[in-house]
């Protein structure tokens, strides 16, 4: 083989390999159509797949009772899923980058235990004179900030190294936890079950005003995400090789952070903690398609908008008629599927 | 011209290098030699702008290193630090074509793919243009890394001991490469090494750093003699000359430890 047919041949390589990909990302958009679709005609009173098909695509001719189900209960929550669901796998996956660490999401870095405290802060303290719906998102994003402007300042300076921030993150992690339970100490019984409800994490909270705010810090951040794409691959070889490419690290480091802060505060204020996502999801996209970021950022997303959404209709159906707090549904079957995932990969590499 | 200018570098009240002044020609290969710890490793991350100052000045091509022009400064080097770990799920290719991190558009362009592909053939590791990282030996890893470094296109080379994982044939196919490029591409090429023959074979000049401080600097023949490498290493050794004229060092084994 000549030189230039070398070249050529690796070069067609390359360019399926990228194809490889897209079709992973059109896969799971399917998956996630597919599934929004089922999660909207699951429910109480079940509406089949056409009726729900009917219903999104032209409401007006929909019989006024399906209308009011589809478009004004049951499509806000779903579409939630999807948006809370991307927020989590995206930030997960950008958490996991930053820190050059496959354990670390949201949630191991104390981000939803500060929002879990602040949320039960503004719970206890009666919404500081807010009404509730208000007073718990803005108490969960103000703590999950605060928290994370710790992890700020430790990313600002130059001779932190990730492991630092993953070990302050875990600190914190602990001093909320405890915090959140001195509240949980002191507080009445019914002030305890209204906390505990919102730990375990609903998307029932869910309106079409939430879901708005949601969608737009979700995709504004996400979209900013995307730019570093390269940047933030090169910051997977190592600090120092991603300096050594040009990358301002420092910087990079605390734009990220910043996003997906913002991201994910939004994201469980609203709806509390989801577990698990954040984890899992960017593993499962890293296993399709591996750490090119410029499908890493899109897949990470897709994969966790589309298990919040599976594990949304399967709350819904484990026993018909019961809703299962999502929050344990997720760890419930993301956990085993998890398992068999890292098994699988460690037998390939072996 | 590359000029240090009374250089001293230290990391809190730890000195590293003390009042180092050199001049680094264009074209030419400098080989920074001398014992673990005595500040190589610091003087690359220096001159690239990663370790303030503690007092002195880094000139080249009429600028001044300061912290205001970090990027731009940077963008002349290609820097080539030790570390080889990449446990990571990307292709080689993809790891190459980072070395344009500056120019890249979010679809990796034929050029660009075509610029990795002909670098990793210059090197004769074409054939792993597919495969994954992690599942590279770590010497086929730091030449994918020194591939990476060539499409930088820089103008000064900076390589933090480059062959520390090669065998004997990729250790001369690397120097051989860095030597012709750096005079085809007039690059200030500065390389740490370790192995001393390795170094008075392919360097111009040599650097000789102990303690944080300048010992010699000057082409291998004049440079390095028995009594220079003893007091660096404790070790001794006869210098011979090879084909080429160049020094060849055998280091003797000591009495004390082989009775």
């Amino acid at each position: 083989m000549t030189d230039t047919t070398a070249l050529h041949t690796a070069l067609t390589r390359q360019r399926q390999r990228e194809h490889r990909r897209w079709r992973f990302l059109l896969l799971f958009i399917v998956l996630i159509m597919t599934s929004l679709l089922l999660d909207v005609a699951t429910g109480p009173s079940l509406l089949s797949l056409r009726e729900v098909a009917a219903t999104l695509l032209s409401p007006g001719e929909a019989d006024a009772m399906t209308r009011a189900i589809v478009m004004d209960m049951r499509l806000p929550i779903a579409l939630m899923a999807l948006v809370v669901g991307a927020a989590l796998g995206l930030g997960g996956a950008q958490m996991q980058t930053l820190l050059d660490n496959p354990l670390a999401s949201p949630f191991t870095l104390g981000l939803a235990a500060a929002a879990g405290f602040g949320a039960a802060l503004a719970l206890i303290s009666g919404g500081f004179g807010l009404p509730p719906l208000i007073a718990i998102p803005v108490g969960a994003f103000v703590c999950c900030m605060l928290a994370a402007g710790l992890l700020f300042g430790l990313a600002l300076m130059q001779h932190v190294s990730s492991q630092t921030i993953i070990l302050a993150g875990i600190a914190l992690l602990f001093l909320f936890q405890s915090l959140l339970s001195l509240l949980q100490f002191l507080s009445s019984p019914e002030l305890n079950q209204q906390i505990v409800f919102w730990l375990f994490g609903s998307l029932m909270r869910s309106t079409w005003d939430s879901l708005l705010i949601t969608a737009v810090v979700t995709v504004v951040c996400a979209l900013l995400l995307y730019r570093d794409a390269w940047k933030l691959t090169c910051l997977r070889l190592g600090e120092a090789r991603a300096r050594s490419l040009g990358v301002d690290v420092s910087r990079l480091r605390l734009k990220t952070l910043v996003l997906v802060a913002l991201m994910t505060a939004t994201a469980i204020s609203f709806v509390g903690i989801i577990g698990f996502i954040g984890l899992v999801a960017p593993h499962i996209a890293r296993m399709l398609i591996g750490e090119d970021q410029r499908f890493l950022i899109p897949l990470s997303a897709l994969c966790g908008a589309c298990m919040l959404s599976v594990s949304s209709v399967m709350s819904k159906s484990i026993i018909p008629g019961a809703l299962f707090p999502i929050g344990i549904v997720t760890a419930i079957i993301g956990v085993p599927f998890f398992i068999w995932l890292i098994l699988g990969k460690g037998r390939k590499r072996a | 011209m590359l000029e240090l200018d009374n250089l001293s570098l230290s990391i809190g009240k730890q000195s590293l290098v003390r009042e180092l002044n050199l001049q680094l020609q264009p074209g030419q290969l400098h080989v920074i030699i001398g014992p673990n710890g005595t500040g190589k490793t610091s003087l690359l991350r220096a001159l690239f702008g990663e370790l303030p100052l503690q007092q002195g000045e880094i000139r080249f091509g009429g600028h001044t290193l300061s912290r205001l022009h970090g990027a731009s400064w940077r963008r002349q080097f290609g820097y080539m630090p030790q570390n080889i770990q990449l446990e990571l799920d990307l292709s080689v290719l993809e790891v190459v074509v980072l070395g344009r991190l500056d120019s890249l558009s979010m679809r990796l362009s034929d050029d660009d793919i075509l610029a990795a592909l002909s670098a990793l053939q210059a090197l004769g590791i074409a054939h792993l243009a597919d495969r994954a990282m992690h599942s590279l030996s770590g010497g086929q890893r730091q030449m994918v890394l020194f591939a990476q470094v060539l499409l930088r296109d820089p103008q000064i080379m900076m390589l933090d001991e480059p062959v520390s994982a090669l065998d004997l044939q990729h250790q001369l196919q690397l120097m051989e490469h860095l030597h012709h490029q750096t005079r085809a591409k007039n690059w200030v090429s500065l390389v740490v090494l370790h192995d001393l023959n390795l170094a008075a074979q392919f360097a111009d000049r040599l650097i000789v750093l102990a303690g944080g401080t300048l010992q010699a600097f000057g082409p291998p023949s004049e440079v390095l003699d028995a009594a220079l490498i003893h007091r660096l290493y404790s070790v001794p050794v006869d210098i011979h000359q090879d084909r080429d004229g160049k020094p060849y060092i055998r280091t003797l084994r000591q009495a004390s430890l082989t009775a």
